[in-house]
């Protein structure tokens, strides 16, 4: 199975997600250069995160006008995972295949620390190997993970059941004190109609291996070299 | 000469305004043969600056120990290598950013971080991780609450972005740093032996390349800023404090390395202090060549520069390159790719010049070597402060009521240099890259090294008060703490930086302060066998001729032979025995005890034995492999009492009951006090299993190390006995939630 990490100009968690994907998870993957216009027969796509064009204008704002993109949103529309971390997330609601804004966090500072990610649904290609209401520990990183969507916009993604992940404490209550950043009901990660775009800003790739902290953001990479093989893409390739 | 422009520039008024002496003038026109005009008086004004010469330290740094067998690169390049198996290196190095950090405390910071990764990648290295070690006045004055701030998030805001983990640092609060904090920022990367690129150029016609920013007029004359104190007109200084641009480091970071990894280049050097003066003449010279520029192709960000504020400019994130011939359209190609754009600017000479064109016409002619290897070298006059034994001494009746030893523990831990400092570390990306060891309660940074087993331990440390009262003594304690925390993380320490603080080398009694702080590091870097590689030095740090405590800050660096095997400071698990490594002597000398409770700055610091020490560092990395040892962590500010407390902390409460010896001694001042918060060196908390604690005990006796029992973990309070009274009782939670909120209590939601 083939995963293509898009590197954008100040991406900066591309060789973690590359690393945790080959070197962890044992699966092919391969960077992909913001200007190329071709994702050279990937099977899954990781926008990574970091501060792509140093986030000088809204984060993600300018990286959405990348050649690569093109090829990424037909890619999603062919019905291809994509998964968006942090600022690989941010770049997903600015190119408008995930609905929604960033707002600074609440205190209006970054924050780097373990936080509890319950999983909300598992009919995504990337929670595929999740059970509901499993509570993962993973890093955030991120000074604009405030999510924030218009009323009309959180019910249709409530309705939709496309709220995939959210802040919760151990004891998997999404309460307030559980909710870093300040985003509304607490979410932390959502899909698209398709389910097959998911964007969150906590940090799987980061979470691979108990020496750095945590392995349970393996179980997400994991997922989706399930969800293809169900669909026959690993004999693809293997053949 | 009179092709060289604006003739002479030798009146007095110009030459006193570029920081040179009348002494120096005459010795440039010596070298010169002839009187320099402008544009050279402006290149030797910054490169005899303290900041680039090291005029006044340089006869003493001298004397530090550079060489080791691990030691691939020793000072005088852009920054040390040491070796740590497998074919690869740490290359790493601490630097200061202090003035522009008071002027402009969020640049300031921001464009130290931006400087010291330069100089790490220059070498070839990927940068992996930062360390900050940082000094603030006191927060109860909203002025030093700005400064605290505004250099958190510049850190942050540069490290985060550009992508390279803040793994840890130190942060130590004291009214002499009310004017003048201290920014100290330690970077380390990691680059194959083979890969290292050295600031040299060579080969005479290789094209010399200019890359990354262009050349604005802010910071001229930042380096000699830097050189001066601070007085009432410090804010008429902004303009000289650049702004920092981490997407264009990041950049410039990759491009750099793919260059370099391409093998396209003979020689890098960034630059950083007097921008494209200091890049050309030190390639130069350290090659033994010359170099040939003209100013006109360098990219200028606003019309009509003169060629003296092209040289000057310390405009951030900018490289100069000395390419193979024959190599440029690749190296141009490399940089496209990024969105960069390498400029030719010119090329290496045989004649050992730095020769500066303007559209060809000769602007500026200069020996290489005159700018740095003969730049001026001061045996400045030196004298041991007066009143030194008056210092030395704390009497009983200097003090007030004595607080209740509980009392005082729990305001020792809410006290800012003691408390934690989670409020700032949470602020800054520690994880990124996928190295950071994240064990909670850490003594030192940790990253592992992918693709081997190992793992690096790094730790800053420098304690003013302690310099202050002897300096030698003071910077022997903090090498020895440096390499402690190393070595209580299970690391063996292999290598060494160092920052050296201090206020206005002109001033005799400073000059005495910094030689005796030099001959300290030596000593301890000799007997610890923990080789100096480079570092920085920086002096003039007063305000209104009140200069700062001397602060000279060592960075450690260690190997941990099998990353999993990392300890930290907290207490795993219920029941396990606790061993005191070392002892303690009732010293409550320069204690943080004594600054907190009493307000007082006085006696003499803790003695230390470095053979002692050696051989409880080498005990710690033996114990830690074996995994006879579950926790480790050292006494410091606060003593015993802070440290045990400590290792409670982050630990879901988990709590522990001592009984130890009295002091032998009553430091003058109060047994008990002494005993719980004296901070006597060379000691280790540490955890044992039940089962195992009388074989280490033995262990630690037959290598030279005191040990003893004195209690064990478990429960939900800290008790302490001194000679079998209980001193101190409190819930862990209550004296964890002092030690956690005090930062925020400080910083947040107060008006600014």
């Amino acid at each position: 199975m083939r995963f293509a990490v898009v590197v954008f100009p100040g991406s900066n968690c591309d060789h973690d997600a590359y690393y945790a994907i080959t070197h962890v998870l044992g699966q092919q993957a391969a960077f992909v250069w913001h200007k190329d216009r071709s994702l050279a027969g990937a099977d899954v796509v990781i926008l990574p995160g970091g501060f792509s064009h140093g986030d000088y204008l809204r984060t993600g704002a300018i990286a959405r006008f990348s050649p690569i993109m093109t090829a990424v949103r037909e890619f999603a529309a062919a019905g291809g995972p994509v998964l968006g971390i942090c600022n690989g997330f941010q770049i997903l609601l600015e190119c408008g295949l995930l609905p929604g804004a960033m707002l600074r966090n609440r205190d209006v500072k970054f924050h780097c620390e373990f936080v509890g990610l319950r999983v909300e649904r598992t009919d995504t290609p990337f929670t595929s190997q999740c059970a509901v209401g499993q509570v993962l520990r993973l890093p955030i990183a991120h000074g604009e993970g405030n999510y924030f969507a218009p009323a009309e916009t959180i019910a249709e993604l409530e309705a939709g059941g496309r709220i995939v992940f959210r802040y919760a404490n151990l004891a998997g209550e999404a309460t307030e004190r559980a909710n870093p950043n300040g985003a509304l009901d607490n979410i932390a990660g959502i899909c698209n109609e398709a389910r097959n775009v998911v964007g969150l800003m906590p940090h799987p790739e980061r979470a691979c291996e108990t020496l750095v902290g945590s392995a349970d953001g393996l179980v997400v990479f994991e997922s989706v070299v399930h969800a293809l093989a169900a669909r026959g893409v690993l004999q693809a390739v293997s053949r | 000469m009179t092709h060289l422009g604006p003739g002479s520039a030798g009146d007095a008024a110009t030459v006193a305004q570029h920081g040179l002496t009348r002494e120096e003038y005459a010795r440039i026109v010596d070298l010169l043969g002839r009187e320099p005009n402008l544009t050279e008086l402006g290149l030797f004004s910054v490169m005899w600056s303290e900041h680039c010469s090291y005029k006044s330290s340089r006869v003493h740094l001298r004397t530090l120990p550079t060489e080791g067998a691990g030691v691939l690169q020793g000072p005088g390049e852009n920054a040390g290598a040491v070796d740590i198996g497998d074919g690869l290196a740490a290359v790493f190095k601490i630097e200061s950013h202090n003035h522009p950090s008071f002027i402009e405390p969020y640049q300031g910071a921001a464009t130290g971080v931006g400087g010291i990764i330069r100089d790490i990648f220059t070498m070839g290295a990927r940068p992996i991780a930062l360390l900050d070690s940082l000094r603030f006045g006191p927060l109860e004055d909203r002025r030093n609450r700005r400064i605290v701030r505004g250099v958190v998030s510049g850190i942050g805001g540069y490290g985060n972005s550009i992508g390279i983990p803040t793994v840890g640092g130190e942060v130590m609060f004291d009214e002499s740093y009310n004017g003048n904090p201290l920014v100290n920022v330690f970077c380390l990367g990691i680059a194959r032996h083979d890969a290292i690129v050295k600031g040299q150029a060579s080969g005479v016609g290789n094209p010399v390349y200019y890359v990354g920013a262009k050349t604005g007029r802010d910071g001229i004359h930042g380096a000699t800023m830097a050189s001066a104190e601070f007085d009432e007109t410090s804010a008429d200084k902004r303009p000289t404090v650049q702004v920092g641009d981490p997407f264009m480091e990041k950049l410039l970071l990759e491009a750099c390395l793919e260059v370099m990894q391409a093998g396209a280049v003979v020689g890098v050097q960034d630059m950083g202090a007097a921008g494209l003066t200091c890049s050309t003449c030190e390639t130069g010279s350290r090659g033994g060549v010359g170099v040939e520029i003209d100013v006109a192709r360098v990219p200028q960000r606003e019309p009509g520069m003169t060629p003296y504020e092209i040289m000057l400019s310390e405009s951030q994130e900018r490289m100069l390159l000395i390419v193979k011939r024959g190599r440029e359209a690749e190296v141009e190609r490399i940089f496209e790719k990024w969105d960069l754009h390498a400029v030719r600017i010119g090329e290496v000479t045989a004649d050992g010049l730095l020769r500066v064109r303007q559209h060809g016409t000769l602007v500026a002619e200069v020996p290489n070597r005159a700018l740095t290897e003969e730049a001026p070298l001061y045996r400045r006059p030196m004298a041991e402060p007066e009143g030194r034994d008056v210092l030395q001494k704390v009497r009983r009746d200097q003090l007030g009521p004595l607080p209740q030893p509980t009392d005082a523990l729990l305001t020792l831990l809410g006290s800012p240099t003691v408390a934690s400092k989670h409020w700032i570390y949470r602020q800054y990306d520690t994880m990124v890259r996928t190295n950071t060891i994240a064990e909670t309660g850490l003594t030192a940074g940790v990253v592992r090294v992918k693709g081997t087993r190992r793992a690096l331990a790094m730790s800053v440390d420098g304690n003013g008060r302690y310099c202050l009262l002897d300096p030698r003594q003071g910077a022997r304690l903090a090498v020895a703490e440096a390499a402690r925390n190393v070595a209580c993380a299970g690391a063996r320490p292999i290598g060494a930086t160092n920052c050296l603080n201090f206020g206005n080398p002109e001033r005799p009694d400073i000059m005495w302060q910094f030689a005796e702080a030099v001959a300290g590091i030596g000593e301890a870097c000799r007997a610890l066998e923990v080789p100096i590689t480079g570092g920085n030095v920086s002096l003039y740090n007063e305000t209104d001729g009140c200069a700062i405590l001397p602060t000279p800050v060592i960075g450690v660096v260690g190997l941990l032979e099998d990353a999993a095997t990392v300890l930290t400071r907290v207490f795993p698990s219920a029941g396990l025995e606790i061993v005191l490594l070392g002892e303690g002597l009732g010293e409550l000398g320069g204690s943080e005890y004594l600054k907190t409770l009493h307000g007082l700055l006085q006696g003499r610091p803790p003695v230390i034995d470095l053979a002692r020490e050696r051989a409880l560092q080498r005990l710690l990395v033996e114990s830690a492999s074996t995994g006879v040892i579950r926790s480790a962590h050292d006494t410091a500010e606060g003593g015993l009492a802070v440290a045990l407390a400590e290792c409670c902390f982050d630990a879901g409460g988990l709590g522990a009951d001592v009984s130890v010896p009295g002091a032998p001694s009553d430091g003058d001042v109060d047994r008990l006090a002494a005993t719980l918060f004296g901070e006597s060196a060379s000691r280790v908390l540490v955890s044992v299993a039940p089962d195992r604690v009388e074989a280490f005990v033995a262990a630690a006796r037959s290598a030279g190390v005191p040990a003893t029992r004195i209690g064990r973990t478990g429960g939900s309070g800290i008790r302490i006995a001194v000679d079998g009274t209980v001193a101190i009782e409190c819930a862990v939670a209550d004296a964890e939630a002092r030690w956690n909120g005090c930062l925020a209590r400080w910083l947040d939601g107060r008006a600014a």
